[in-house]
């Protein structure tokens, strides 16, 4: 789950991390009056959940009360690779004499955290990343030690060279290990990681996110939750337990199992045809995940058929076939549906299935053939 | 022979009282897994299929000798699951749970490092060694005792390739899903050796998917000291960067992870990939008849 960077910030802040105080406008007006409080130079910066955000305009400094209408006007409702700006911060701006990247993520190779430091930081940081690997030092976290001061003491002395601002850097990055820690994090980053010209130091931009399986120690954190910018279907798919991604194709999946799901929409593909969805309807699944799955997929009006993949496992295949009868009655699906179903009580799911006008098919690859069949015609 | 499971298991099931622990503790048992107990920590004395349930894992162990743990308690709880099991002597801990924070593996698996616990999992469907016992949520039935030993990052996608495999005629040393999560207590590789080891298993069946870089460093270790034929399928070519298919690990980011990628690996040290489940049969087919 991603936070904007306000409330990225907030966090670090009541951590302890130095963050300029911003507030958050949703209109022209609320921008100014910030501004009225703040005074000075200022930085209006879009709130949107995708990087380059300054590269597309979403980033702009203003010195007074006009150029703060101007360029909040310009901001918000601007499209920012397809998600229109809703927010927008408003913060002191930083005069920037230095700019450093620190960042902690979950490794899977040393299975633990592990915090990145540069002292080329900055929006090119991906870049430096490739071309210039050396400005970039790690080190693993022993997960039950924590950071170590002298770990936080080496990093931070890759990135200052004054004795006070290495100090600072080094709480810094303990503490922001432990926003990673108590948030159960998949990412915390700050970047650029500034120092000012008085050699003060700033978190001028700041990034988390939140590990989904992590939530469930964090239950406050759902609070967080951009929903606007989630397309519903995805969210109404994630509150009843389902796995949902869009794509662009017409023939709709509901298939049992993230490994199975991904190898239906690329069985698809390679027969020839373009899936509309990722949908894994999950483990014990009862006919009501069904019913609620197969409503996601017939709202997509590119949907021409629907193919159900199930093997059942712990997903017994005859709650599957009643959830589909049920979701047929109630919500009159339009489109025809080819099913497989094989696994456990995959007999009695045959019996239930028997007088319909479902499309039996025995594999994965004669479903994919006659789902594209079907779709080629209507 | 098999590997990790076989006729001298004898399983423990950690959350035998709730609705997925007891349903497939009736299954496993009807298998023919010696289940020896069952543990649910307040509902000791119990009994569900037959199997007495105890309050610890130390008292179950203590009682009846079990030496592998299944695990299928709520996700916020699978890593105290885990720890408890490992304190009270087990070997082997298979964790089906799904959904455990990363940040809870980090711990786990720094933990049974130092412990010489064998961890499956978690997100794992079981490890199934046909002709000897299953142990997870694997369908029994489309199993048969053969000489392909199949390692996969996921569950149902596994249960195709098994039931392809079948279908052609051969059957299975031992099955297994290693988990579709980000840290998980055993990689391809460590499984990999034991298949190396096992006299039953000839050939092997590698089923990887997007994210990460685990199949590009299995294809080094298969090159380097793998004897035994391997094929391999790939499952998320169609997926797109940055979204994540619903296995925490099975997502594309920063131009890595990609199915492209994988693929390369692994044609480019003479593993065979299948475009579809199916071809996986064919495949195992060609190497062995070489």
């Amino acid at each position: 789950m991603k936070l904007q960077e306000y409330q990225a910030k907030d966090i670090m802040e009541s951590a302890g991390i130095p963050v300029k105080p911003g507030k958050v406008a949703t209109t022209p007006q609320e921008a100014v009056a910030i501004y009225r409080e703040m005074g000075g130079q200022v930085v209006v910066k879009s709130q949107v959940l995708v990087g380059g955000r300054g590269k597309a305009g979403g980033i702009k400094l203003a010195t007074n009360e006009t150029e703060v209408r101007e360029k909040a006007s310009a901001i918000l409702g601007m499209d920012i690779k397809g998600i229109t700006v809703k927010k927008v911060l408003i913060a002191p701006a930083v005069n920037i004499a230095a700019e450093t990247y620190i960042g902690i993520v979950i490794d899977r190779k040393t299975q633990s955290p592990v915090i990145m430091v540069s002292p080329a930081g900055g929006i090119d940081i991906e870049e430096v990343a490739k071309k210039t690997p050396e400005k970039i030092f790690m080190t693993a976290i022993n997960p039950f030690l924590g950071v170590l001061p002298y770990q936080a003491r080496a990093l931070a002395s890759k990135l200052f060279q004054d004795p006070a601002q290495i100090k600072k850097t080094a709480r810094v990055i303990t503490l922001l290990y432990q926003v990673f820690v108590d948030n159960d994090a998949s990412l915390a980053e700050i970047n650029p990681f500034c120092a000012d010209d008085t050699g003060e130091l700033w978190a001028v931009d700041a990034k988390i996110l939140l590990d989904d399986n992590g939530l469930v120690k964090h239950p406050q954190n759902e609070s967080l939750r951009n929903l606007d910018e989630e397309i519903p279907e995805e969210v109404e798919a994630r509150n009843s337990g389902l796995s949902f991604v869009k794509l662009d194709g017409n023939i709709g999946c509901m298939v049992n199992g993230a490994g199975l799901a991904m190898a239906t929409m690329d069985i698809v593909k390679y027969f020839g045809g373009e899936p509309a969805n990722f949908l894994d309807i999950g483990g014990s699944s009862s006919p009501e995940k069904v019913i609620t799955a197969m409503n996601i997929i017939t709202n997509d009006p590119n949907v021409k058929v629907i193919m159900v993949n199930i093997f059942g496992g712990i997903t017994r295949c005859d709650d599957v076939a009643n959830g589909i009868i049920e979701a047929h009655n109630k919500v009159g699906i339009k489109v025809p549906i080819v099913i497989r179903l094989t696994g456990t009580n995959e007999e009695e799911a045959r019996k239930i299935l028997s007088d319909t006008a479902l499309i039996p098919v025995g594999s994965m690859s004669e479903g994919a053939q006659k789902a594209i069949e079907i779709a080629q015609t209507r | 022979m098999a590997i990790l499971i076989d006729d001298k298991t004898k399983l423990v099931v950690q959350g035998i009282t709730g609705r997925d622990g007891s349903f497939h503790t009736g299954q496993m048992v009807e298998y023919g897994t010696n289940v020896v107990a069952g543990v649910t920590p307040g509902k000791g004395g119990q009994e569900v299929h037959g199997v007495p349930v105890f309050d610890t894992v130390e008292e179950a162990v203590k009682v009846t000798g079990a030496n592998t743990s299944v695990i299928y308690v709520p996700a916020g709880f699978a890593a105290d699951a885990i720890y408890e099991a490992a304190d009270a002597g087990v070997e082997l801990i298979i964790c089906i749970s799904e959904g455990v924070p990363t940040l809870d593996m980090a711990r786990v698996t720094y933990y049974l490092k130092n412990k010489g616990v064998r961890l499956i999992g978690p997100n794992s469907p079981g490890v199934t060694s046909p002709g000897y016992c299953k142990v997870g949520i694997m369908p029994g039935h489309i199993f048969r005792k053969g000489n392909v030993g199949i390692v996969s990052r996921s569950g149902t996608l596994t249960y195709e390739v098994v039931n392809a495999i079948t279908e052609a005629g051969m059957g299975q040393s031992t099955c297994l899903g290693i988990g579709g999560d980000q840290i998980i207590g055993s990689n391809f590789i460590d499984i990999l050796k034991l298949f190396n080891d096992d006299p039953q298993t000839e050939a092997v069946a590698l089923i990887g998917e997007i994210g990460g870089t685990a199949e590009e460093e299995t294809a080094k270790y298969i090159e380097a000291h793998f004897n035994k034929p391997v094929v391999g399928f790939i499952a998320g070519r169609t997926a797109p960067p940055g979204k994540r298919m619903g296995h925490a690990g099975a997502i594309i980011s920063g131009g890595s992870g990609t199915a492209a990628d994988k693929i390369k690996a692994f044609e480019a040290v003479g593993i065979p990939v299948a475009d579809i489940p199916v071809q996986i049969a064919d495949l195992i087919k060609q190497k062995l008849s070489k």
